[in-house]
């Protein structure tokens, strides 16, 4: 096939890519708008964050297909792979420790009775002290 | 590739209205520190849309910075400001921040007549 085909062929790849993005970003959207608690909406926060950003990541390489701009793209996906997670899981945590995850609505809980244990070691450790919640200890 | 530009900002334009909305909404920091991770999303694939619109690379750099730095907020948010008192976690109505205000004023003039 002649270079003009694949040129061709590119971009219709690299339009399907971006268009696949643009709607995890709205699916995000309305996921974070209408499900009820903070662990729902961080589940539709994560979709662009990861999975959309390579799409449209994707669609950009295939259409600029200038080697060190791909370069670039492919650490800015590694960056937001390795940050991501680390965002999410501390806002897990200080979302589990102030009481926003209810117990009830979880299939599988088993961080409850671990913090509940530790509270009472620490209980029986240092006596009836202050009672904090945690947020900002380990 | 112009209709598919306007396609996508559509959707890129609308998934971020949506985020806005449940970050003026709340109820809690946190729903705010996800929603504006998802503002920050939306804003580094609509920088990529543009340039992939005019084929240049210069925006790229921008997308890199997003990418080290968009992660910070929300790991600030959820170490340092996670618990907040009850009552702060959405924004007063007109009526409720005049109410306050004249409550504060009453009082600053009690303590200046008490003195």
């Amino acid at each position: 096939m002649d270079p003009h085909t694949w040129t061709t062929v590119a971009d219709v790849v690299a339009g399907a890519c971006l268009l696949g993005g643009s709607f995890l970003a709205l699916a995000a959207g309305v996921g974070v708008l209408r499900f009820p608690d903070l662990l729902a909406r961080m589940h539709a926060a994560t979709k662009p964050q990861t999975l959309g950003l390579v799409l449209v990541l994707a669609g950009l390489a295939l259409r600029i297909r200038s080697a060190p701009a791909v370069w670039a793209l492919v650490l800015v996906a590694i960056l937001q792979m390795v940050t991501a997670p680390v965002a999410a899981h501390l806002v897990g945590r200080a979302g589990y420790r102030t009481g926003k995850v209810p117990s009830e609505t979880l299939v599988v809980d088993e961080l409850t009775a671990d913090v509940q244990r530790a509270e009472e070691e620490r209980r029986g450790r240092a006596g009836a002290g202050p009672d904090d919640l945690g947020v900002s200890g380990s | 590739m112009t209709l598919l530009a306007l396609v996508c900002s559509v959707l890129l334009a609308v998934g971020a209205t949506l985020a806005v909305v449940r970050a003026e909404k709340g109820p809690s920091m946190l729903d705010r520190a996800v929603a504006l991770d998802v503002v920050v999303a939306v804003l580094v694939a609509a920088i990529a849309l543009e340039s992939a619109v005019t084929r240049s690379a210069v925006a790229v750099p921008i997308l890199v910075v997003l990418s080290i730095v968009g992660f910070l907020s929300s790991v600030t948010i959820a170490r340092f400001a996670a618990t907040e008192p009850v009552g702060e976690g959405r924004v007063l109505s007109r009526a409720e921040a005049v109410a306050a205000e004249a409550e504060r004023h009453a009082r600053e003039i009690a303590e200046e007549e008490e003195s």
